[in-house]
């Protein structure tokens, strides 16, 4: 496990941009990442399906899961796994910070 | 005794590969044998008349099980081998070079092939048809700038050929029987916004005619239609449906009726054979009728469904049948079977060129055709095997979230 030291931390949204319904896709360093509302907990992942090019984000939000718009495939997004055919490779996942309004995702530092 | 024949799954596509796949999964430790008529390991083919087409992507990117991952799942592969036989008592199958295949239990995966075009001159005529890498491949290769392309049909194949070859340079017509595009799976409304999305980009769309000969003129080939009228063409691309592969089955005695019979686990009546994917039809609980589906996701979720069963735990398919087309960069997605409807609920904007479709017969919402939509198929979906009524007024009115429909 990569600690603290390692990350890059970004700004990359307010908190009031993330919806239960609608999470929020964000390209931080040229990678694509979806950033989610659980249950009052922001998640960040891969935003990117494992299957196919589709961005998550696109899809449908229901409980922890986001369905992936091209094939269905389900993903947790608290922890990135594959929960449903077409996808078998589990997403990454990113620590998050809030800050007052501010939502952080951290990145393994370049 | 010797030793215990293997599972043998007979048709190495989509549907065979999610069987094998899946009964390592569920634990089956045994001998597994995977047989396949063509050259390479199971592939999908959906990109095969859109990215692999258009070029954007390479063949190679369709495959779903490479050597390596089949390797690793322990399954001996056995490719260009065509199954010809199958005998029931002696559980052997019977290939095309005269060698026998015993088997413990059988998975048929052996799909569908192309319908083909049966019409004077059609051996002379640069006719063309899309199943296979290859066929994309070879379409890929004519389709250049200027070269004059009919397309016979205007299901799904036929258009997603034609929107492709149209954006590689081709002038193209489409030569369509019914008197409307994609009949068999979507409602009129959205084979009329196809129609105008195709004669948008210069396809020209004959409908409610058909081929009945093709002529060769001076180097190029001329599709006579029944109306009289002439198409002059240098490719011709047929899409007009496909045959299940069922007959060493049918042979074998096990009922075959547009399709293997199979129930909602992918069991035949006998209880050593199962079968998914295109060359079944199966007993589909969620329409309560018998179904042969064309599409991916029964491809893929039959399989898991009859590879479970075979392993020992049971498992019925419960999909709402689902598909997507894309043509021009639209995307298309059809949730159940187009049949028999009463109402139809507009949500969106076709201007706009994001709408959907919700079709109802008595009251219950019975399917869906969303245009550059997917979210409304996900709520759809769920709305329906959730069977929650829906409030048709609220449904239309895109300021009310959809996904509100759902608390009922
Ligand atoms: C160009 C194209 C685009 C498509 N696009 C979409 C789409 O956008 N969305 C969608 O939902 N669906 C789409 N489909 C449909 C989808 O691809 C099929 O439903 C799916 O491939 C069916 O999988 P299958 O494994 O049952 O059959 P197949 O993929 O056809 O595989 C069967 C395999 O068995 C082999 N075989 C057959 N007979 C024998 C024998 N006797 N011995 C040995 N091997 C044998 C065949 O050679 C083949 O490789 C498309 C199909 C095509 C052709």
């Amino acid at each position: 496990m990569a600690g603290d030291g390692a990350l890059e931390w970004h700004k990359v949204a307010n908190k009031a941009e993330i919806l239960n319904d609608e999470p929020l896709g964000v390209e931080v360093e040229e990678q694509f990442i979806g950033l989610y509302l659980v249950d009052g907990e922001i998640y960040a992942m891969d935003n990117v399906c494992s299957h196919e090019f589709a961005i998550l984000t696109d899809g449908f939000m229901e409980d922890e899961c986001i369905e992936c718009p091209i094939h269905q495939a389900l993903f947790d997004v608290r922890t990135g796994k594959a929960r449903s055919a077409p996808a078998e490779v589990d997403l990454k996942t990113y620590p998050v910070r809030v800050e007052g309004e501010d939502v952080f995702v951290g990145l393994p530092a370049k | 005794m010797g030793a215990t024949a293997p599972v043998v799954v007979a048709g190495a596509g989509q549907a065979g590969s999610w069987a094998v796949k899946t009964l390592r999964d569920e634990g089956y430790g045994g001998p597994l044998v995977l047989v396949g008529e063509e050259q390479h390991p199971p592939y999908e083919r959906p990109p095969l008349s859109k990215q692999v087409l258009l070029g954007d992507d390479p063949p190679e990117s369709t495959i779903l099980l490479d050597h390596d991952m089949l390797g690793e799942l322990d399954v001996e592969f056995r490719a260009r081998t065509r199954i010809t036989a199958l005998d029931r008592e002696r559980r052997i199958l019977g290939l095309e070079d005269g060698s026998t295949l015993a088997y413990d239990r059988l998975m048929i995966t052996t799909g569908a092939r192309v319908r083909r075009l049966e019409l004077p001159g059609a051996a002379e005529a640069p006719i063309m048809y899309l199943r296979t890498i290859e066929d994309s491949l070879a379409i890929a290769r004519k389709a250049a700038k200027g070269v004059r392309c009919v397309v016979i049909g205007g299901g799904l194949i036929g258009l997603e050929a034609a929107a492709a070859v149209s954006e590689l340079g081709c002038r193209v017509a489409v030569v369509e029987a019914g008197e409307r595009l994609m009949a068999r799976v979507v409602g009129p409304r959205t084979s009329a916004y196809f129609a105008d999305l195709h004669r948008t980009r210069g396809i020209e769309l004959v409908l409610g005619d058909s081929p009945v000969r093709l002529e060769q003129a001076g180097g190029s080939t001329r599709v006579i239609l029944a109306s009289g009228a002439g198409l002059d063409a240098d490719l011709i691309v047929v899409g007009i449906g496909v045959v299940p592969n069922a007959e060493f089955a049918a042979d074998a005695g096990l009922k075959v009726d547009n399709g293997l019979w199979v129930d909602e686990c992918g069991r035949t009546e006998d209880p050593r054979i199962f079968a998914a994917g295109d060359v079944t039809a199966h007993h589909n609980p969620v329409l309560g009728r018998r179904v042969r589906l064309e599409t991916w996701q029964n491809a893929q979720n039959q399989a898991i469904a009859a590879a479970r069963t075979l392993a020992g735990s049971e498992h019925a398919l419960s999909d709402i049948p689902w598909g997507w087309s894309n043509q021009f960069k639209v995307n298309l997605q059809i949730l159940g079977v187009a049949g028999h409807w009463d109402d139809a609920v507009l949500r969106g904007d076709p201007q706009g060129g994001s709408f959907s479709l919700f079709y109802f017969d008595q009251g219950a919402m019975c399917g869906v055709d969303a245009i550059n939509a997917p979210r409304d198929i996900a709520v759809a979906r769920r709305l329906m095997s959730r069977n929650i009524p829906v409030d048709r007024t609220r449904l239309g009115d895109r300021a009310v979230p959809l996904k509100d429909l759902l608390k009922g």
